[in-house]
């Protein structure tokens, strides 16, 4: 098989992993199982599949509170991940994090986080740090278009492209932010254009097209690694769900949905056609990644719901660091 | 203690340059830091010595500066953050207080951000209201941050370069009045353990827990005091988170008395927090009410007269004193 059938396919694996950990989480917290603010990714995993795919595992990436697809997409371990949304000991933050706050520093996931924008700043300091070690690493700053209206967007961008910073800003432009359209606060429609004033302009991509996705990213990964500084992606995509999960979506046009669900919209359909048309992988073939994907998260269900949950005593513990 | 007598500023520059030479993963930035050397020339010489990335110039950008530092603390350098004024922080406070302060709890144990945010705070300059603040209570309230006010040059030696060394996020305050005080610091390497108050003068009939600048005015004060028969004992915390309540106690249970002084605004200070922890510690061994001196709550004025008012100084902890013994 060719690399690039087969790293197809390793993304077509991705994105279902996550649409299958991201269906059981809405189901989960329907029930009351995953609690506090819960936001699915559902529409959107051709984006960080995408990107992560162009990615080595010692690159850094900083998330979002929409964070759950970009951990899956760079590696993350979906039992400590679904461990973690259930709150217990065995998920990745012992049950103190929740579903905003995941983090796997080995596989250089900065973490989740639950201020809008609040990795900007953080994906450029790790880039700073790939440039200081000259280690060859790049950093990918995911964030929402809501997001890119705090100051902190220009602030960091103005520092990466002064230093040639090795970071790559991706904006996930799913229309809205929080419980509206985000379109109702842009001056100007064009995002593309945010970062003209720092001399590099925002490429825009398909954002529900994986390959798109990834093209895009090779090229801008490689010129971070060749140190020739910052880039911002503009991939357009749909929020399919609500900004948390039981958003009664009262804002959006009624049937606006629908489009976006169709074959020639929705990332994993269209991509599967996309296989099927390039004789990658039959559509039997499709079927059964998406059934290990589900049996996989299932799985992941079933470990967190049987850990323990935390005790007392480790209220305390971890708030500073110990032992140096 | 040594017979080499510098200025703050060259203890803390001594600090910064022997942790920079130690370890090349220490690396300082922040605005006019480099060129410059920093608007109190704490970091005069760093840039030529170490280069451009180790010694930063930054834009005016203190959220997104401190976050950049950390982002690369969270990615293994140790980043110290230089922060103008600390009435500058308030541009910050998502990278400290929403970020820093909280990964290592919030990830599970396994992120470490090795960061040191340095800034000034205090007034007497005349430099008014947004740059004149005492801040310290906002960072000692936020679990999981250190906070450490030295008062003398060895302290800011010794607690910076353990500050550096610390893999918690430190916010080090020191005091715009104290860069040109001097004191006795040796040569040669010396670490001061976060965590730990020093007695600055012994004595039997009052403590004075005081902090960064009120230390110098408590000493002054005992001294005058001394003259009229009261005998001060001071104690400075140092670091106020993690705070060492232990000396503190063992100085109340000796005196029986308790002058607390500290320049923050009073409503919600640190020193609230201090008479908190000594009524629900040492009540028992106190012979009269715990009193505190904190600046007035209000913006700090730019005139002179005005200022002079805002905050403690000599004169007031001598009254307060004074009144423990009813003179």
């Amino acid at each position: 098989m060719e690399d690039f059938d087969k790293k197809c396919i390793e993304m077509f694996r991705k994105m279902w992993l996550i649409r299958a950990f991201e269906d059981q989480t809405r189901d989960l917290y329907m029930k009351d199982k995953v609690r506090g603010s819960t936001h699915v990714y559902i529409g959107e995993e051709a984006i960080a599949v995408g990107i992560c795919a162009a990615l080595n595992t010692d690159d850094y990436i900083t998330s979002t509170h929409r964070g759950h697809g970009h951990c899956l997409a760079k590696g993350g371990d979906p039992n400590k991940m679904m461990a973690e949304l259930l709150g217990k000991t065995s998920g990745y933050s012992q049950g103190k994090g929740g579903s905003m706050h995941i983090a796997d520093l080995d596989l250089g996931i900065l973490g989740a986080n639950g201020i809008v924008g609040g990795g900007i700043s953080l994906a450029t300091g790790a880039a700073y740090a790939c440039k200081y070690r000259q280690d060859g690493r790049v950093a990918v700053c995911f964030f929402g278009d809501g997001a890119i209206n705090q100051g902190v967007f220009y602030e960091s961008a103005n520092m990466a492209a002064l230093w040639k910073l090795p970071v790559i800003y991706v904006c996930e432009r799913n229309q809205f932010q929080e419980f509206g359209y985000s379109q109702w606060y842009y001056a100007d429609q064009d995002l593309t254009k945010r970062t003209d004033g720092f001399g590099f302009r925002g490429i825009e991509v398909d954002g529900n097209d994986v390959l798109a996705v990834y093209a895009a990213a090779q090229q801008v990964v490689e010129k971070a690694r060749m140190g020739e500084g910052p880039s911002f992606i503009v991939a357009n995509t749909y929020r399919i769900y609500g900004h948390t999960v039981g958003d009664p979506l009262t804002y959006r046009k009624p049937g606006e949905v629908d489009l976006w669900k169709d074959e020639n919209h929705e990332p994993i359909l269209r991509f599967k056609k996309y296989l099927m048309k390039e004789e990658i992988l039959p559509e039997s073939e499709c079927a059964v990644i998406e059934k290990e994907a589900r049996d996989t998260i299932a799985r992941a269900v079933d470990f967190g719901l049987n850990s323990p949950e935390p005790t007392a005593d480790t209220l305390l513990k971890d708030i500073y660091v110990e032992e140096q | 203690m040594s017979d080499r007598i510098i200025e703050f500023r060259e203890a803390l520059f001594e600090a910064m340059d022997e942790e920079m030479a130690r370890d090349p993963n220490v690396f300082t930035l922040g605005e006019d830091v480099g060129r410059y050397g920093g608007v109190m020339k704490v970091t005069r010489g760093l840039q030529e010595k170490y280069g451009e990335m180790r010694s930063v110039d930054t834009p005016i950008s203190e959220e997104g500066f401190t976050g950049l530092g950390v982002g690369a603390a969270l990615a293994g350098l140790r980043p110290v953050v230089e922060l103008m004024y600390i009435d500058f922080a308030a541009l910050a406070m998502d990278a400290i207080v929403n970020q820093a302060a909280k990964m290592h709890y919030m990830f599970g144990g396994k992120a470490r951000v090795p960061l040191v945010i340095r800034t000034h705070g205090g007034a007497g300059r005349n430099n008014a209201a947004q740059h004149s603040q005492s801040l310290e209570a906002w960072f000692a309230h936020v679990p999981g941050l250190i906070t450490i006010m030295p008062s003398t040059p060895y302290d800011a030696k010794g607690l910076l370069k353990s500050a550096i060394r610390d893999d918690n996020p430190v916010i080090f305050i020191e005091d715009k009045i104290l860069y040109n005080s001097k004191g006795p610091v040796p040569e040669g390497e010396y670490l001061i353990p976060i965590g730990k108050a020093d007695i600055k003068r012994t004595g039997k009939d009052l403590t004075i827990v005081a902090t960064s600048r009120m230390v110098l005015y408590a000493q002054n004060a005992a001294q005058k005091l001394a003259a009229e028969g009261i005998d001060v004992e001071v104690v400075d915390p140092r670091t106020l988170v993690p705070l060492d309540m232990d000396t503190i106690n063992q100085s109340v249970k000796k005196t029986h008395r308790l002058l607390i002084v500290n320049e923050g605004n009073r409503t919600c200070g640190y020193a609230a927090e201090l008479m908190a922890r000594a009524y629900e510690e040492v009540f028992d061994y106190l012979d009269a009410p715990v009193v505190r001196l904190t600046s007035e709550d209000v913006p700090i004025p730019y005139s002179s007269l005005l200022e002079n008012s805002a905050t403690p100084n000599e004169l007031k902890i001598i009254k307060a004193v004074r009144e423990f013994f009813n003179r």
